[in-house]
């Protein structure tokens, strides 16, 4: 499998893929669809226009109007608060899975790309191991010690991803690692750390950074089907996951439910997908296959 | 081998009159005003460095242009039939039946999940209508016709499975399964050892004498030229720069363009003190000179004359050359051959 | 695994063909290949056997505690114990473990006290059916949207592809499930909301529960193929060969299926494979959705009740499917690829 292959040490500067990011439009409202997440995860309470956890029992499951923009859930709740609510778990849950995906694959990669020796052959078995379960069975197995929960849940979301990471990681550093300034480096006696974080990890940031982004949004819909089978995010905490379970368990009394929970993660994820391959673009990797 | 010096008479086989290839929106002219015939019989050169245009314009004779590339002006007459305004349905049938096309690399134009057999066997398929197992035994018959020994067993091999040699073999005996009139060669023998070159030309050459075939050579190799060919286009930067036979383009050259080719073999017999190779780049399209296309590299030129475009002319029978000097007689060059 | 970007297709013989040495020295070179991705497969089924195992191991606190819950009595607490054998050393329980399993023997349920085996083995039919699908749909779909995409690059059509992959790829399967639900379920009465029926029941009846579920899961899919077809059908075109087979006189379907279809199919094939484990895991949330008691509601069940040997043996079982799927692709991809057949 080719996950990014790497043409690393010409890569671009940072500055110019920003640039060349922010020119495209669909990149650019990707980004700024992003920003505007992370603004209402912040500033949520703020914004939001009504007070997420109020219930309004005879205004059960209201349509669209001037008050509700979209209409209100089955305790009668203003939907549009929640979503803006639940904005905040949207962006920290995958921050958390990828978090713990580098955490266990970015040292690991890095130490196996450069060393090789046993770490690279351990790790290496271990992540075929991991990735021949279907990721959704092996963050199963995995909640399954833990205990449900949404920490839990994305814990195990980020043990899953790190196989793959370890493996975008390795790969990178072990072409990055025959170039001659990594030698260099190690004959004035730079100590292995050293090289890795200062001389190797600029060098194989594109492809992590490009990997990251798409994980982020795998995360989220991670998120959303653990939340969904009531693995993940407890009530009363809301996700649009389990949002989506609760418009799930009343569809029957309003069909439209499922949409706006739906749509907004839908547009994060695409969001996501679209900034992971622009970037790849813009530095000019190649695609996944 | 080549066959009398006299000009045929009659219908040419294929006729290309004034072929203009053009990027459009790009860039215009990749080919221009390109003017040729191929005979009955004969072998015509289509000669040049690369990038001069000549493979386009044998690609243009079947429509087998890149996607982007048009053709914008001429026209291309086979057996009387225009090919660039012709149903695609008569162009197909054209494909591969009266017209059979060999390409450079035969690894790569090959297809290689399909045996041997029935890349062959495909043609006869398509163009008579024949059974599988009918046309798979002719196509045995043409892998031993093309010298392909043990064609039994390599009927069903794949072209991963043959040399280079033995490919473009293939290639061939699938060209012409269909007894072609015409055979398109591009850089046959290019991708090839020397050795297994002089082979696949001694093969062509044996079918051309015995199918009778018309063949349009496009290569950039001189020795093939003078080995195998009868007349020859010189083409430089998208232009022709001389038409002629291979006997007067070896014995007097009429374009500096050609006498520069000529003078950059090394030939056998004279001392090879220096290899000559033209100076320069070929520009690329785009980028053409407004006057003489090789100006910039000619060791001929002449401000006065060469800066301005300059008009294909014939100077004696049946031999044209797009240099005004020569065409004016002020300029006589010297012969790779000397008489 | 070796993925090459030429090559590629089916050899059929022709009625009475010929049998000779050559075919021999193929065939057992295939048989090589067989066994060395056997025997990688089958490495990896036995270190997928040694994490699962580990999963009881790490539960953090007493196992048997925790499982047992919080209101357990301490008779209950030491039956769990002695269930799993909990009071041995580590490596005697696992080889303990790992014999039963040899034997087809996965333990019993903590809950039910029924055969894990035994409960995979009848809760697997749906879960299978709906995949299996769900498969057919990714590839009936994806794969003509992606020919026909690749076909015609830069037209309306292939924007059309581009932007549907897009946004499938992006979507949840289990939300367009729900969507399904409501647009041809509830707001209009065509196909049932809920449920599973078997063949049996009549083919009918069977297709229309089967066919909202195996949309939702393989919808998702089939995105990645026609991104993945298009490409290279794209990739194709480009090559010399079509050129070659377009000089000899072919075109249309002919081209299509004998010159480009062929050669795309390889790259193709293992992207299906790569995504028979994305399929089974979005299978568990699907069968949720649509009140399916298959093997995803015995997961999350099983890990709600926190039924260990109940989640290894699913485990267990799911890396099977998705080990023999690869090798079943390997073998595919030998078959259809002449290069690695003989390579």
């Amino acid at each position: 499998m080719t996950t990014a292959t790497i043409s690393t040490t010409v890569s671009k500067r940072p500055r110019h893929v920003a640039r060349s990011l922010l020119r495209r439009p669909a990149s650019a409202a990707a980004i700024g669809f992003v920003a505007l997440l992370v603004f209402l995860a912040i500033a949520g309470p703020l914004v939001s226009p009504h007070d997420p956890e109020t219930q309004d029992l005879g205004n059960r499951f209201a349509g669209l109007s001037s008050t509700h923009l979209l209409g209100t859930d089955e305790f009668g709740r203003d939907v549009a608060s929640r979503i803006i609510q639940a904005t905040r778990i949207a962006i920290v849950a995958p921050l958390i899975a990828v978090g713990v995906g580098l955490l266990i694959g970015l040292p690991l990669g890095l130490w196996a790309g450069l060393r090789r020796g046993a770490v690279d052959a351990i790790a290496g078995r271990l992540a075929d191991t991991i990735l021949s379960l279907p990721a959704l069975v092996g963050a199963l197995a995995i909640v399954a010690v833990l205990g449900p929960g949404l920490v839990n849940a994305m814990l195990a979301v980020g043990i899953i991803f790190s196989p793959g990471l370890f493996r975008v990681v390795r790969g990178a550093t072990l072409s990055v690692a025959e170039e001659t300034f990594v030698d260099s480096a190690e004959a004035i006696g730079s100590s292995t750390r050293r090289t890795l974080w200062v001389h190797i990890l600029p060098n194989i940031a594109a492809p992590l950074l490009v990997q990251v982004t798409i994980l982020m949004g795998v995360a989220l819909l991670a998120e959303a089907s653990l939340s969904f089978i009531g693995l993940g995010v407890q009530p009363p905490d809301a996700s649009w996951g389990s949002m989506l379970k609760s418009a799930y368990n009343n569809q029957f009394e309003s069909p439209f439910s499922v949409v706006p929970s739906g749509i907004a993660m839908v547009l994060t994820v695409l969001a996501f997908n679209t900034i992971g391959d622009s970037i790849r673009d813009a530095v000019g990797l190649r695609r996944r296959t | 081998m080549t066959t009398g010096q006299g000009q045929p008479v009659g219908e040419p086989l294929l006729a290309v009159e004034g072929l203009t290839i053009d990027l459009p929106g790009r860039q215009p002219g990749l080919v221009q005003d390109v003017t040729f015939e191929v005979r009955k019989g004969r072998a015509v050169a289509l000669i040049g460095e690369s990038g001069c245009g000549k493979t386009l314009t044998s690609m243009a004779v079947l429509g087998l242009l890149p996607p982007a590339v048009r053709v914008s002006a001429g026209a291309i007459r086979f057996d009387g039939v225009d090919l660039l305004r012709c149903s695609a349905r008569q162009l197909r049938q054209i494909r591969g039946g009266p017209v059979g096309m060999v390409f450079q690399e035969p690894m790569s134009s090959l297809n290689p999940t399909m045996t041997v057999g029935d890349q062959i066997a495909e043609v006869r398929r398509l163009h008579l209508k024949e059974r599988r197992s009918v046309a798979l035994r002719q196509a045995r018959e043409l892998l031993t016709r093309v010298g392909i020994p043990n064609a039994d067993r390599r009927l069903r091999s794949y072209p991963h499975e043959l040399s280079g040699g033995m490919q473009q073999r293939v290639m061939i005996a699938a060209a012409i399964a269909c007894e072609p009139k015409l055979l398109i060669a591009d850089e046959p023998t290019t991708a090839l050892d020397v050795t297994i070159q002089a082979e696949i030309l001694e093969l062509l050459r044996d079918l051309r004498d015995s199918l009778e075939l018309a063949v349009l050579l496009v290569t950039h190799d001189l020795g093939v030229v003078a080995d195998f060919c009868d007349d020859v286009v010189v083409m430089y930067a998208g232009h022709i720069a001389e038409r002629t036979s291979v006997d007067e383009l070896f014995y007097r050259p009429r374009h500096p363009y050609s006498s520069a080719l000529l003078a950059s073999v090394p030939q056998s017999g004279r001392a090879r003190t220096k290899l000559n190779v033209i100076a320069g780049r070929v520009p690329s399209a785009g980028q053409f000179p407004g006057g003489c296309r090789f100006e910039p590299r000619c060791e001929h030129s002449v401000e006065s004359v060469c800066r301005l475009p300059q008009a294909d002319t014939a100077v004696d029978d049946g031999h044209r050359t797009r240099c005004g000097r020569v065409a004016s007689g002020d300029l006589i060059l010297e012969g790779a051959v000397r008489g | 695994m070796w993925i090459e970007v030429v090559g590629g297709s089916r050899h059929v013989p022709a009625p009475g063909s010929f049998v000779s040495a050559h075919r021999w020295t193929e065939v057992t070179v295939s048989a090589r290949m067989v066994l060395r991705r056997l025997g990688g497969g089958l490495l990896v089924l036995w270190l997928v056997s040694i994490l699962t195992f580990l999963l009881v191991q790490l539960i953090p606190g007493d196992p048997a505690e925790v499982i047992a819950g919080e209101n357990a009595t301490v008779e209950e607490v030491a039956r769990i114990r002695t269930e799993l054998g909990l009071g041995q050393p580590v490596l005697e329980q696992y080889l303990n473990w790992f014999s039963g399993i040899l034997r087809g023997d996965l333990g019993d349920s903590l809950f039910t006290n029924r055969s894990v085996a035994t409960t995979i083995a009848e809760a697997a039919p749906p879960t299978v059916v709906i995949t299996t699908m769900a498969i057919l749909v990714a590839v009936v779909i994806g794969v003509t949207a992606g020919i026909a995409a690749g076909l015609t690059q830069g037209s309306w059509i292939d924007r059309a592809v581009s932007a549907a992959a897009t946004l499938g790829i992006a979507m949840p399967s289990f939300w367009l499930a729900m969507v399904l639900v409501s647009v041809f379920a509830l707001t209009n009465p065509w196909l049932p909301a809920t449920g599973y029926v078997d063949v049996r029941s009549g083919f009918g009846v069977w297709l229309s529960h089967v066919i909202l579920p195996s949309t939702a899961l393989g919808l998702a899919t089939a995105a990645e193929l026609a991104r993945h077809t298009r490409g290279c059908v794209a990739d194709v075109l480009t090559r010399p060969y079509v050129r070659t087979a377009r000089a000899r006189g072919a075109s249309g379907v002919w081209l299509i299926r004998r010159h480009i279809l062929r050669n795309a199919a390889i790259p193709v094939v293992t992207v299906l494979g790569l995504q028979t484990g994305r399929l089974l895991g979005g299978a568990i949330v699907v069968e949720a959705v649509f009140g399916i008691s298959g093997l995803g509601s015995l997961a999350i069940n099983s890990v709600l009740q926190r039924d260990y040997p109940m989640i290894q043996g699913y485990v267990l079982f799911s890396a099977v499917v998705v080990v023999a799927i690869n090798l079943i692709v390997d073998l595919a991809y030998g078959w259809i690829n002449p290069k690695v057949r003989t390579a």
